[in-house]
């Protein structure tokens, strides 16, 4: 058997599916961001609050409603997209003819705001949400649990669907061109501001199912976006700011960099993400997928 | 003009009485600052719950004492960053008047704030920070520490586990000042009682997915886990190891540092069977009730942590040497006095604090109960054993504290 740096095979397989397993959250957050981004030129801050907000949504339909895991996977994204429609209706759809820093300023502000009303009324430490599907599998060189095998699945789903929605259909075509040309595409007879609303409740939407899916793993507490969303943000500039394949690949691929990362250098497990934005950025500052502009 | 002198003469005798009335607290006013999280992990066992406990002590204080007119309670938060701390703490001390910093989570803020307040001649009474280094290497005659530590953690639940056969180990770490610092006395507390420590691995913090970590460990084949750091990054360390089957397989966790609020944010299902060391638990007799009651009525149903109420006893003991000294102006002399006086409170009974800046009392092992056995919500620990006082905490002489000859 070879070794790595006194590190046994199972050990990297393990790993590796871990890396993958972490980077399936990166790539369904980071879509979301891109979609946002790249469809509306608004750069969401509200991001981080909008997962914690999917994650006690979920959490609220289980203790208020008696509503399961799987139906919340359904609700809790729909119920969480309604509020960012308002949201982009009563405030964000204002700064469109502004500059980028505008919309950058109220969406953090509104990312606070919402974290701090969740801290208010629920406190820090978390709230207890059971595991769906408890249990997994021994593939020999790890215990895989079924609910991480699930979140990769559903993730690399999702990705893809939203991907091929965007490039390969026609309603992606319709997005695509809106953001080139608004006036040109309204002059078709498409409803331009009712596409980009729908747009930020779908990136709001695919923000809140991923706390949905975190919440039985990690603890659902209004700080758990603030956490991610910085990192998320890094996977997003590394992919190129707007390309949809450009975040899912690097969200699955900084998961498994930061993965392996933690096992030969731990401490540095929560800064090499940004050690590879910097090095991006000097070599490539459109992002690995990003088209200079 | 005999009575012109006899006014002059009286009129200076007030002049300097009023001088002394000033000398004897600073700035005419007891003004206690209670730093610590107030939005991140710790904010729950410390935070706003710390500032109740503070003010509920000055009120539970004049009740029974005549106190000065002048007590304020000032709080900050220190997102758990020595540099903001130590910010505060100098803008406290030099523009605001504060005497006395109190509770202070985090122990890699409380070595900062401990510097400053020694070189301000102020006190630092610390109940969150858990660092026995405070009353080791770095203690010094302004700081006293009150409610628990590193080593204490270590003795009472290291010690315990050993003892029920888990002798071989592997720790994950929460890579600052107070991890390193739970993580070296607990390797001592095993080493000592013949267990040996198969490896370690130090994690980012705050964290978030342990999962890789926890597969390290796994990986090590060592009997018990424990686990060097505290808040969510236990909780969420404990719910991923039931995740990925840790205990099925065969080896069990130790939570070194568990607070009733981490347990409640578990839940019994997940938490139940963990055994773990505090000082002060809500449900040991009525005087903790009656002040669990109150606190909970006033801080959305939550119960006060070991953290809370060590902040309550200390002001309580700092108040009755200020008072007893008449004076706040000499941050070393209280506390002296306060070293001088036996400590006496409703939460933590009778004690008393060493030359080193020890507070010494009782510690619990607790076992979380299952939900079976739970009466209710906060019902949550059963007493498995009380150290006594005298081994509670870490003999005099080992702590390497220059203040002890």
């Amino acid at each position: 058997m070879f070794e790595l740096l006194g590190v046994s095979p199972q050990a990297l397989f393990g790993q590796l599916l871990l890396g993958l397993i972490n980077g399936a959250f990166y790539a369904l957050l980071s879509l979301g961001l891109a979609v946002i981004f790249g469809l509306m030129n608004v750069i969401n801050f509200t991001h981080g609050a909008q997962y914690m907000m999917g994650a006690f949504a979920s959490w609220m339909l289980l203790n208020y409603l008696g509503v399961p895991y799987w139906g919340a996977l359904v609700l809790a994204p729909i119920l969480v997209a309604l509020t960012g429609v308002v949201i982009e209706r009563l405030f964000i759809s204002r700064l469109y003819h502004l500059d980028h820093l505008y919309g950058l300023l109220l969406t953090f502000g509104l990312a606070l705001v919402t974290e701090g009303l969740f801290r208010r009324e629920y406190g820090i430490s978390g709230l207890p949400y059971a595991n769906p599907l408890p249990g997994g599998i021994n593939l020999g060189f790890m215990f895989l649990p079924w609910y991480r095998a699930w979140v990769v699945a559903i993730s690399l789903v999702v990705c893809f669907g939203t991907w091929f929605m965007i490039e390969k259909t026609q309603l992606g075509s319709y997005l695509r061109a809106a953001t080139e040309r608004p006036d040109l595409v309204q002059a078709f007879g498409i409803n331009v501001p009712r596409m980009i609303t729908l747009t930020y409740g779908f990136g709001v939407g695919l923000a809140a199912l991923a706390g949905v899916l975190a919440a039985p793993i990690y603890s659902v507490n209004p700080v758990m976006g603030a956490n991610l969303i910085i990192v998320v943000f890094a996977v997003v500039v590394i992919g190129g700011m707007g390309s949809i394949m450009g975040s899912i690949v690097t969200g699955f691929g900084l998961g498994v960099i930061e993965g392996l990362t933690k096992v030969f250098y731990p401490e540095a497990s929560n800064t090499v993400i940004f050690v590879i934005m910097a090095i991006v950025l000097m070599v490539r500052p459109q992002g690995l997928f990003g088209t200079p502009k | 003009m005999r009575w012109s002198m006899k006014i002059l003469a009286a009129a200076a005798a007030m002049c300097v009485g009023a001088g002394l009335a000033q000398a004897q607290y600073s700035d005419g006013a007891i003004k206690i600052g209670v730093m610590n999280d107030q939005s991140g992990l710790y904010s729950d066992l410390s935070g706003q719950g710390s500032v109740w406990a503070a003010r509920k002590a000055i009120t539970d204080f004049c009740k029974t004492t005549t106190c000065h007119d002048k007590i304020e309670v000032v709080f900050a938060d220190h997102q758990n960053k020595p540099d903001i701390g130590s910010n505060v703490v100098r803008q406290w001390f030099d523009v605001d008047k504060v005497d006395v910093v109190v509770d202070v989570p985090t122990s890699s803020v409380a070595l900062a704030v401990n510097n400053i307040t020694k070189e301000k001649n102020k006190v630092f009474l610390v109940s969150g920070a858990a660092s026995s280094d405070l009353t080791g290497k770095a203690c010094t005659p302004n700081t006293v520490h009150w409610t628990y530590d590193t080593w204490a953690l270590a003795n009472g639940t290291g010690n315990a586990i050993v003892k029920t056969g888990g002798d071989s180990w592997f720790f994950l770490t929460a890579d600052y000042a107070f991890g390193h610092a739970l993580e070296r006395d607990t390797a001592a507390v095993v080493e000592k009682s013949g267990g040996k420590v198969l490896g370690k691995v130090r994690h980012p913090f705050p964290g978030q997915d342990f999962s890789s970590f926890l597969l390290q460990a796994q990986q090590s084949k060592a009997k018990i886990i424990g686990l060097a750091n505290a808040g969510s990054d236990t909780t969420n360390a404990i719910k991923q190891a039931a995740e990925f089957g840790i205990v099925q397989g065969g080896q069990n966790l130790a939570g070194l540092l568990v607070f009733i609020t981490d347990v409640h944010a578990l839940g019994l299902k997940t938490a139940q069977g963990l055994v773990l060391t505090e000082a002060w638990y809500w449900d040991t007799n009525d005087a903790n009730r009656a002040f669990a009651k109150e606190f909970a009525a006033a801080n959305r149903g939550n119960h006060p942590t070991m953290i809370q109420a060590g902040v309550y006893s200390a002001v309580t003991h700092y108040l009755r040497a200020v008072h007893d000294l008449k004076s706040d102006a000499d941050g070393a002399a209280v506390v002296a006095k306060m070293k001088a006086m036996p400590t006496d409170d409703k939460l933590f009974g009778k004690g008393s604090i060493r030359a080193d800046g020890r507070k010494v009392h009782p510690v619990y092992l607790f076992e979380v109960k299952s939900p079976a056995e739970s009466k209710g919500p906060w019902d949550y620990y059963k007493v498995r054993a009380t150290i006594p006082a005298e081994e509670a905490f870490r003999p005099l002489a080992d702590g390497g504290c220059p203040l002890v000859k």
